[in-house]
């Protein structure tokens, strides 16, 4: 395709970068293939290099996540494939319970940093903040291009893990939340798994927490610095809303994980004793650590890792929020409450990490200060819900593929998030902590439906990625199967949780002389419900390689986009499809309104797009915050400056 | 298609709502003191919790049935919000949130910042990969010394009691928690190699043992009769059956129990094991 070579700035706008001295220049287009697709600073490319990243590791992980359950299920049975395939593994063809764990491990790594960060934010936030703020790219292209492939680096070592184990299983068997001293010591305790395995997954977490720092830098510096004339705060488009909260979520936690980082991998190297306390014995001798605290650990972790849960699900939230109320044809009811909403849920997310810890050993007194604070943060993430459901609320909902997925978000959060006031309280959590309800909790809401929120973003977005669009009959035919997979899988475990399924067990029951015997007799209701859930679950993974197949075949073959195939207002649907090089060829959007302008009384179309000019004329009422008077464009391709 | 999304959001809400009132898949029956409490708080809870679910899921599924583009006339309403519904319905859910979590802070209370009252039995626990063990005072009352160096399984010295202490001489470690019915117990719970997590569902109590710390927890059974104890805390490669087994005792046949010499100790909790079949009541 064709793209302009310099970037002709409007006298406002090149005033405007100048002033805000961004260092930010004209950009060439490379031609070349390697500078074009591979090392590229485009981030539109490197958005899409982080979402095939994820697309990789999201196949990894629910490959994993079906082994899993293949074991729990059938935990005796003799699969010879996977004999061949993992020989330490699985000898014979039967998972050992280390197989099990590292698998637990792999998962939960694999899923919560390379899909749930990397695809929304990196992804989907790379490929849109810029063009949805009206910049010509990221704030520092280069620094961009670094943590992606920084970002791949991580991914390369948490790999190589599973392989590197000394001979005896797959990789590190500690879970993803790597609680010491069985992280630190474990390879004295003679745990499988232990050795290399974790000094290999500490590293890959370890350049993530590089790599997410320097995505959230650039994310943050462009959102305050590049945005266009006419851009003020209170116009972006809920998206950009959510990848700025998130872009200081991970600013201010990810360090604290590389610094955790660090002193785990000195405890388990260079014999530090940062998580380790004296006294320690494997059964014969005394361990030679002494003075640590294993709950340490734990508060690093965790202040940590429960922002990373809203970095997980905030970019689905402004996903949802966007793609709503595009197809409800309505303004996003609430837009401030929404922005306030997101960023008190940002901020109390930073004084909640307690509640992972109540039976930790912390004093109980702290438990009780973190459960009110707990239950708070549910407070703005029901706002949310409310200004969904008004938003919907007197719609003309058109029923296309992202819309779909945008509903079974604000469903699916709803029935995870919900469950956080049973898991919230000291109380309840005495015999909640750690058992399937726990699981089903997390699963529903960052997990399933933070992947709602990408798939809804795929099938809305990939359009003006590509060119094309993605086929609708497939699309809905994969939403169908997947909604009914997600509840199928996930709703059933917090009733093994109430029966008191602990998490992490390999197994439950073992069958001796072709007699089911259970290992805790407490467990035996479950039974009906384990085999259902991974029945379920081994249909609902099958069903998503008609997506991914979907997506491989529209971008060769799929129906031709539009530039505005939804008939949105954003900037992102203002420029041509797919956008060049600088995103607007060479010209710069001028914004006149808010994000959501849809049905908007005496407008020409039902929608007005952010670079409508305003100027005088007879319909008042579709100007925001009654900024002017404006004219509708029937014209979607406008780029007006 | 909207019509079938809001049919499959009402049968999914019906579905997840019959799970929880089918009463196939509860807790098992409780056998401690905070036990109803517990089971209380988690009633209303989960009451709240259905309330809202049900209702969420249910204007969502009517949103999407009744507000479906059909090709009208008419545009969708124009509206940017309503700044009193939001403050409406933040303050009610706030109101609700926060009076659930105070009271979610009861049981919590009663077990945890309170001090155990001066007649609980003593029993200090420690865990290992993977096993529990239970240390008793014997008849002086007073717990033997134990020294890591001490440790060895060879010699079933787990828990390393230093046999140089005149006060570990009438000590015992067994591999079952005994307790005595309707009397408080408090268990000093430690691990000697990595963190495990006390847990037996019927208590309605879990508690994490963390090696370097001495946690001090107390509660009260009350049913006689034999309990599971699971490792609630990934701990290696055998988690998943790190078992062990919580005898509540009538207070005679406890009594009796905690006076015997080491040697006949855990021979009787043996025959006691076999007396009290493994609680099956779900």
């Amino acid at each position: 395709m064709a793209e302009p070579e310099v970037t002709a700035e409007t006298p406002a706008a090149a005033e405007e970068h100048a002033a805000h001295g961004a260092g930010h220049g004209a950009h060439h287009a490379p031609t070349g293939f390697v500078r074009k697709y591979i090392f590229s600073i485009d981030h539109k490319v490197i958005g899409i290099q982080y979402l095939l990243l994820a697309l990789f590791s999201v196949v990894l992980g629910m490959l994993m996540s079906i082994l899993m359950r293949m074991k729990m299920t059938w935990p005796d049975h003799a699969w010879p494939v996977l004999g061949w395939l993992f020989p330490e593994g699985a000898p014979g063809g039967v998972m050992t319970p280390e197989f099990y764990l590292s698998l637990v491990t792999m998962h939960g790594t694999m899923m919560v940093f390379f899909v749930l960060t990397t695809a929304p934010q990196g992804g989907f936030g790379n490929y849109f903040l810029p063009i949805q703020v009206g910049a010509d790219d990221m704030a520092f292209p280069y620094l961009n291009m670094l943590s992606f492939w920084t970002t791949l680096l991580g991914l390369v070592v948490l790999v190589s893990a599973i392989f590197a184990s000394g001979g005896s299983v797959i990789g590190p068997t500690g879970g993803w939340t790597g609680y010491p001293p069985l992280s630190a010591i474990g390879h004295l305790l003679n745990v499988p798994g232990q050795g290399m395995g974790v000094n290999l997954w500490i590293i890959s977490i370890a350049i993530f927490c590089v790599a997410s720092l320097l995505g959230a830098l650039n994310f943050i510096v462009t959102l305050l610095n590049l945005r266009t004339k006419g851009m003020s705060l209170m116009r972006m488009p809920l998206t950009c809303w959510a990848w700025f909260t998130t872009a200081v979520l991970a600013l201010l936690s990810f360090p604290v994980l590389l610094a955790a980082g660090v002193l785990l991998f000195l405890d388990h190297n260079a014999g530090t004793s940062f998580f380790v306390p004296g006294g320690l014995s494997n059964g014969t001798t005394v361990i030679d650590h002494s003075g640590g605290s294993p709950i340490l650990w734990q508060h690093l972790f965790w202040f940590f890792g429960h922002p990373e849960v809203y970095i997980a699900i905030l970019p689905g939230m402004g996903a949802t929020s966007h793609i709503l109320s595009t197809f409800a044809r309505k303004p996003i009811f609430g837009y401030r409450a929404m922005v306030f909403a997101m960023f008190a849920i940002g901020l109390l997310g930073f004084f909640v990490w307690g509640h992972h810890m109540f039976i930790s050993g912390m004093s109980p007194l702290t438990g009780a200060a973190f459960s009110v604070l707990t239950l708070s943060i549910g407070v703005p993430s029901a706002i949310k819900t409310f200004n969904w459901l008004g938003t919907l609320w007197g719609a003309r909902i058109r029923f296309h593929t992202p819309m779909l997925f945008a509903i079974g978000f604000v469903s699916l959060f709803v029935a995870g998030g919900i469950t956080g006031l049973v898991l919230g309280q000291t109380s309840l959590d005495l015999s909640m902590h750690d058992t399937y309800f726990v699981l089903g909790h997390f699963h529903l809401v960052m997990g399933v439906a933070a992947i709602f929120g990408m798939f809804a973003g795929t099938y809305f977005w990939f359009p003006k990625m590509f060119g094309r669009k993605m086929n609708e009959t497939l699309g809905k035919i994969h939403f169908w199967p997947t909604i009914v997979g997600v509840y199928s899988i996930f709703i059933p475990m917090h009733a093994m949780g109430l029966v008191g399924m602990p998490r992490r067990y390999s197994q439950f029951y073992e069958m001796l002389d072709g007699k089911l015997v259970w290992i805790y007799n407490f467990n035996s209701p479950t039974y009906p419900l384990i085999q259902f859930v991974s029945w379920a679950a081994i249909i609902t993974v099958s069903v998503q390689f008609l997506f991914i197949f979907n997506f491989f075949w529209s971008l060769f073959k799929g129906e031709r986009a539009s530039d505005n195939p939804w008939e949105a207002t954003t900037l992102e649907w203002v420029t041509a499809t797919p956008p060049p090089h600088d995103n607007f060829g060479g010209r710069v959007p001028t914004v006149y309104r808010g994000a959501y302008e849809f049905g908007v009384p005496g407008a020409p179309e039902d929608y007005v797009l952010q670079t409508t000019p305003d100027e005088t004329g007879p319909n008042v009422a579709y100007a925001d915050e009654a900024e002017g008077q404006g004219r509708g464009s029937s014209n979607g391709n406008d780029v007006h400056g | 298609m909207g019509r079938a999304l809001a049919v499959f959001l009402w049968v999914m809400t019906g579905l997840s709502v019959w799970m929880f009132l089918s009463g196939k898949w509860w807790f098992p029956t409780a056998i401690s003191e905070h036990g109803p409490a517990y089971d209380q708080q988690f009633l209303l809870t989960i009451i709240v919790v259905g309330v809202a679910f049900v209702a969420a899921q249910a204007a969502l599924g009517f949103a999407v049935w009744r507000f479906a583009d059909t090709g009208q006339a008419t545009r969708a309403v124009y509206s940017h919000g309503n700044n009193r519904m939001e403050i409406l319905w933040t303050a009610i859910t706030a109101a609700i949130f926060i009076t659930l979590a105070l009271l979610g802070q009861r049981v919590w209370w009663g077990l945890h910042l309170t001090e155990a009252p001066a007649n609980a039995t003593q029993v200090h626990v420690v865990a290992q990969q993977f096993q529990w063990n239970f240390h008793y005072a014997g008849p002086d009352r007073v717990f033997g010394r134990t020294k890591p160096e001490k440790i060895s399984d060879e010699t079933i010295n787990y828990i390393g009691l230093d046999s140089d202490d005149p006060a570990a001489k009438d000590d015992t470690v067994t591999q079952t928690l005994v307790t005595r019915a309707n009397t408080p117990v408090q268990l000093t719970l430690n691990s000697r190699d990595v963190t495990h997590s006390f847990w037996v569902p019927q208590l309605r109590f879990k508690q994490d043992a963390v090696p370097g710390l001495d946690v001090k927890v107390h509660f009260t059974p009350k049913t006689v009769g034999q309990y599971e104890i699971a490792c609630a805390e990934l701990c290696g490669q055998q988690h998943y059956k790190m078992r062990a087994y919580m005898l509540v005792l009538p207070p005679e046949e406890y009594d009796e129990l905690v006076a015997l010499p080491q040697a006949q100790f855990n021979k009787r909790v043996g025959e006691l094991v076999k007396k009290y079949p493994v609680n099956t009541h779900f």
